[in-house]
């Protein structure tokens, strides 16, 4: 199968299904929850059934595409090519998929309708090994528009971090569609704790005790499903970290809503054209 | 509670804040620029451009429509950012809303003074609304592409009551 396919196929199954993990957490809570709460996660279930026979998007946001490309150090690569194939496999996808078309232009005067959906937001970085893996996440702007950023002092530490990120849960209220996924990013600058709030959204391995402790610390803020109060305020919480300077503890804080549609294509080897 | 509306109405008091409402029957659909040109249309020419009076507005912008149906994935948008408009157009008798998430204060008291109501629908379930939706048409600034302003039939749309006619918030 090309490239160009592969990723069409996984983009337009993205926007129509959710990660087996999202399915399962939302499944639970619909177990745990009662009254209006559970008549809202009966709905979002009802819907991923209906999107699946339907086969047309689960949500009509559809999202900014966020893409990041990671790339082996010792993979064939032409990146030129490669952002050329990242772009033309996502318009395919958008008209293929009927994504809407959600990007516009001038983005403080005019906003006019970018008509394709695009540009992407892409973000290149080095890895080990010879493969290339490219990371997608549809981003909708209702929880998008509930991310934060926070400098904390360097002193503030783990209940620092803790505090900004369920401060910003707090803040977000019934907005971003919950119950939520959230992606962390702590440390690095300003602008490299915002990047890797979205590249946490792709860990591996189980949950840490850091993770753990801000869901459920968001929990406690009976927040519930669609707003409607409960036990799931947040679904999964994702925590990246790197190294920051001594002067600062920079938070930054990826809302993202109930419907966590992310895609993952492996270009085995690498990719200069074929 | 469980309850059902139907639209264009001219009571909804016996809803209460907490309540399921099925909705049936006429929408208009507008969302952000759309609030912005419709404020403007009607301070300038005094008349509003569709009928308000037992109307309401449903916060959306579709996704394209598939062959065969009348709308594509079609769920709400945040209310929060149409909040600033609100109170303008409920005062021109636009009394019905639906969307998603809470309200401002003055929209609050907006809804209160004029006996309007504020519906959340299911933020995220386009396909499930999609499936209810019977036509849609455009009516109002199609260059805004997926923000013009549409006029649906739906079908036992499901929401659930935030603000009724009294100005009683639903709080979990």
């Amino acid at each position: 199968m090309k490239a160009e396919e592969v990723i069409i196929d996984a983009v337009i199954e993205a926007s129509r299904k959710l990660p087996f993990d999202a399915v399962k957490a939302l499944e639970k809570a619909y177990e745990e929850e009662e009254g209006n709460s559970k008549v809202v996660l009966k709905a979002i279930l009802d819907n991923l059934s209906i999107s699946k026979s339907l086969e047309i998007p689960l949500c009509q946001d559809t999202g900014m595409m966020w893409c990041w490309a990671e790339i082996g150090r010792n993979a064939r690569v032409d990146i030129v090519k490669l952002e050329k194939l990242i772009e033309t496999s996502l318009a395919k996808a958008f008209k293929k998929g009927l994504f809407r078309t959600s990007v516009v232009r001038d983005a403080m005067g005019e906003r006019s309708n970018t008509g394709d959906n695009l540009p992407p937001v892409i973000n290149y970085s080095l890895t080990s090994g010879s493969d290339i893996t490219l990371h997608f996440l549809l981003k909708g702007f209702g929880s998008e528009n509930c991310s934060s950023l926070t400098m904390l002092n360097p002193t503030a530490g783990r209940e620092g971090v803790i505090e900004a990120v369920v401060d910003t849960m707090k803040r977000a209220g019934a907005k971003p569609c919950p119950p939520v996924f959230i992606g962390v990013g702590v440390g690095g600058t300003m602008d490299r704790a915002a990047v890797m709030s979205k590249e946490a959204f792709f860990k591996r391995g189980k949950e840490t005790d850091l993770e753990r402790e801000i869901k459920e610390r968001i929990n406690k803020l009976n927040i519930g499903p669609g707003g409607m109060g409960g036990k799931n305020s947040s679904l999964g919480v994702f925590v990246k970290e790197e190294p920051t300077h001594i002067a600062g503890l920079p938070v930054a804080v990826t809302v993202n809503c109930w419907a966590e549609r992310k895609a993952e294509v492996v270009l085995l080897g690498g990719y200069d054209g074929d | 509670m469980e309850t059902k509306l139907f639209l264009p109405s001219q009571n909804w008091s016996h809803i209460h804040s907490g309540d399921i409402v099925y909705v049936s029957g006429k929408l208009y659909v507008a969302r952000d620029q759309a609030h912005k040109l419709l404020v403007s249309e009607i301070k300038e020419k005094g008349e509003t451009p569709f009928p308000f009076e037992g109307n309401a507005v449903y916060y959306m912008g579709p996704s394209p429509t598939k062959e065969g149906m009348a709308i594509g994935s079609s769920g709400p948008t945040t209310s929060r950012r149409m909040d600033e408009f609100s109170p303008f157009l409920i005062s021109k008798g636009l009394k019905i809303m639906i969307g998603k998430g809470p309200r401002s204060e003055k929209v609050v008291e907006a809804v209160k003074e004029y006996g309007g109501l504020y519906l959340q629908a299911f933020g995220g379930c386009g396909a499930l609304y999609a499936s209810r939706t019977l036509s849609s048409r455009t009516l109002l600034y199609p260059f805004l592409g997926p923000e013009a302003v549409l006029e649906l039939e739906v079908k036992d749309f499901p929401t659930i009551c935030i603000i009724d006619s009294r100005g009683e918030v639903f709080k979990p």
